[in-house]
């Protein structure tokens, strides 16, 4: 049987994640106004990344016609860049999803990455929390379209899949490192065309090469072509012990010691003795490196020396 | 906090420069937009508006049928207990339909020609508590 979600809890879990995007309320606060899930399973969060306009919104929008097919509750969560100079967004990847809109097993998010700069927005991990608290069984989250350094999708989804396009040229320069390693699955989209054999070929030398397992499928995500091997590989995924969680809780730590460090090291250059360095360098009694190498002593210092 | 603002394009009208104009317009205003794209059922517009918890809504009309439609939004938006949020019509909209577009609760209707400014001052004048606490 096809379930639903009542229309109360679209509304109680949407005003939740404005609650929680805002800050007008704790995310324990915020879950409270929610009601549990009642069949006890967890969620399954696939993470949707890759380059602007590769067609992470249309494999969506796949993704969810499949899912809906097998009987579950699907939420997407859908990240879309704001402008640094305005804070302003136009949050355009639902227009591709639109067809789900009256299916009240469907519910769709978009959020602006606002502040931050890791393909995510500072709350989506909140977000897509609320949304399996709310009972969703799969829940879809789309990062803006990464380059290199946008990895936070890691600490969220069960399994990334990144989603690529024909590359001019024979190589896979487009994907970048990092893509690399925390891709589960890759997919060539716009396989209709030219290149996509050869930049599936590449990428699987590519992974050949990292010595990982992961599957490199090619889909038409417009014309729904291939979706199916995609469903394979995710639910593959999905029963598989290995899960991502060590991999989440690496990137996490990883990611709290490079924050803790700079507030550190920011907080030595508001102090007496980082702001008498640039008087200095203002005075012209310091080069710029001679200044730069007396801050990082000073910042590096209160970073290691920290309890 | 970034007002948020859902975009439409309701019916079967294909004249989408106006409502994609608004958005980055009102984007550049600093506002969040969710453009929802063309041949929206009022149905589909207000399904969008209560999950993406959006503080204004924004329906682009330029194919006659707005007596049809905007009806039928005012009226799901009460059912969902959505009455607080702004609802906007811009596009050919003539004179003497106006008042029966406000009667039915619709803050403004913009025809062809309002500028931007005008807009964007209107809905920061109007829009009630972007996103009121729990
Ligand atoms: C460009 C145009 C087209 C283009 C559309 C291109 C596109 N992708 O948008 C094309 C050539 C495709 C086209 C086709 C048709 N068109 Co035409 N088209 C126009 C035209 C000349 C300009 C519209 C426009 O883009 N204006 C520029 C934008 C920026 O202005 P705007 O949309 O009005 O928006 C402003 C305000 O209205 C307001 N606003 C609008 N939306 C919103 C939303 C919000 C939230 C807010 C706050 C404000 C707001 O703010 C904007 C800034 O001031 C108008 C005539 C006119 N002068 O308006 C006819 C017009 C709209 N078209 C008309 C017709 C009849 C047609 C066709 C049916 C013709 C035919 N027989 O095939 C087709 C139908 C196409 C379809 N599928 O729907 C008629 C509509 C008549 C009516 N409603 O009674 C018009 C009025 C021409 C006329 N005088 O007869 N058209
Ligand atoms: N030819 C072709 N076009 C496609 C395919 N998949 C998607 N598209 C088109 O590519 C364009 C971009 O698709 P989106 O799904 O919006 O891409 P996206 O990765 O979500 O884009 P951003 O969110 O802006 O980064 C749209 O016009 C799609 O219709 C495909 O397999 N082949
Ligand atoms: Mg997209």
């Amino acid at each position: 049987m096809t379930r639903s979600v009542p229309v109360r809890v679209h509304r109680d879990l949407a005003r939740a994640i404005t609650a929680i995007e805002n800050g007008y309320a704790s995310f324990g606060d915020t879950l409270a106004t929610l009601p549990a899930r009642e069949n006890g399973k967890a969620s399954f969060v696939v993470g949707v990344t890759g380059p602007p306009g590769a067609g992470k919104s249309t494999l969506v929008d796949r993704l969810i016609e499949k899912f809906r097919a097998g009987g579950e509750t699907v939420a997407v969560i859908a990240v879309d860049p704001s402008s640094p100079f305005t804070h302003g967004a136009v949050l355009g990847d639902r227009v591709r999803m639109q067809r789900h809109s009256g299916d009240t097993g469907v519910f769709i998010r978009s959020m602006a990455s606002r502040e931050s700069g890791g393909g995510l927005a500072p709350t989506t991990h909140d977000a897509t929390a609320l949304a399996a608290h709310a009972g969703f069984d799969v829940i879809l989250v789309e990062t803006v379209g990464v380059g290199q350094v946008e990895l936070e999708i890691v600490a969220v989804a069960d399994v990334v899949a990144v989603v690529t396009v024909p590359a001019l040229g024979d190589s896979v320069q487009t994907i970048k490192a990092g893509l690399t390693e925390i891709a589960d699955l890759f997919v060539v989209n716009m396989a209709d065309r030219p290149g996509a054999s050869r930049t599936a070929l590449d990428l699987k030398h590519m992974v050949r090469e990292s010595g990982r397992d992961v599957a490199v499928l090619q889909t038409i995500a417009s014309e729904g072509t291939g979706i199916d091997d995609v469903m394979v590989a995710l639910t593959a995924a999905r029963a598989s012990e290995s899960s991502n969680a060590g991999r989440a809780v690496r990137f996490e730590v990883v990611r709290n010691i490079r924050d803790a460090a700079v507030r550190r090291a920011l907080a030595v250059l508001d102090a007496p003795r980082g702001r008498s360095v640039l008087e200095r360098l203002r005075a012209g009694e310091l080069t710029r490196l001679e200044a730069r190498e007396e801050l990082l002593v000073y910042a590096l210092a209160e970073v290691i020396n920290a309890d | 906090m970034p007002i948020k603002v859902l975009v439409a394009k309701p019916g079967l009208d294909g004249h989408d420069r106006g409502a994609k104009v608004i958005a980055r317009a009102l984007r550049d205003a600093g506002m969040e937009v969710i453009y929802t794209g063309l041949r929206q059922t009022p149905e589909m517009v207000v399904n969008a508006s209560l999950q993406e918890d959006v503080d204004v809504i924004g329906l682009s009309i330029l194919s006659g049928a707005h007596n049809a439609i905007v009806p039928r939004v005012m009226d799901l938006l009460k059912q969902n207990q959505m009455d607080d949020v702004l609802v906007l019509v811009g596009g050919i909209i003539p004179d003497q339909d106006i008042d029966a577009l406000k009667k039915l609760g619709v803050a403004a209707i913009f025809q062809p020609g309002t500028a931007m400014d005008d807009i964007v001052k209107f809905i920061r004048a109007n829009v009630k508590g972007a996103g009121v606490p729990l």
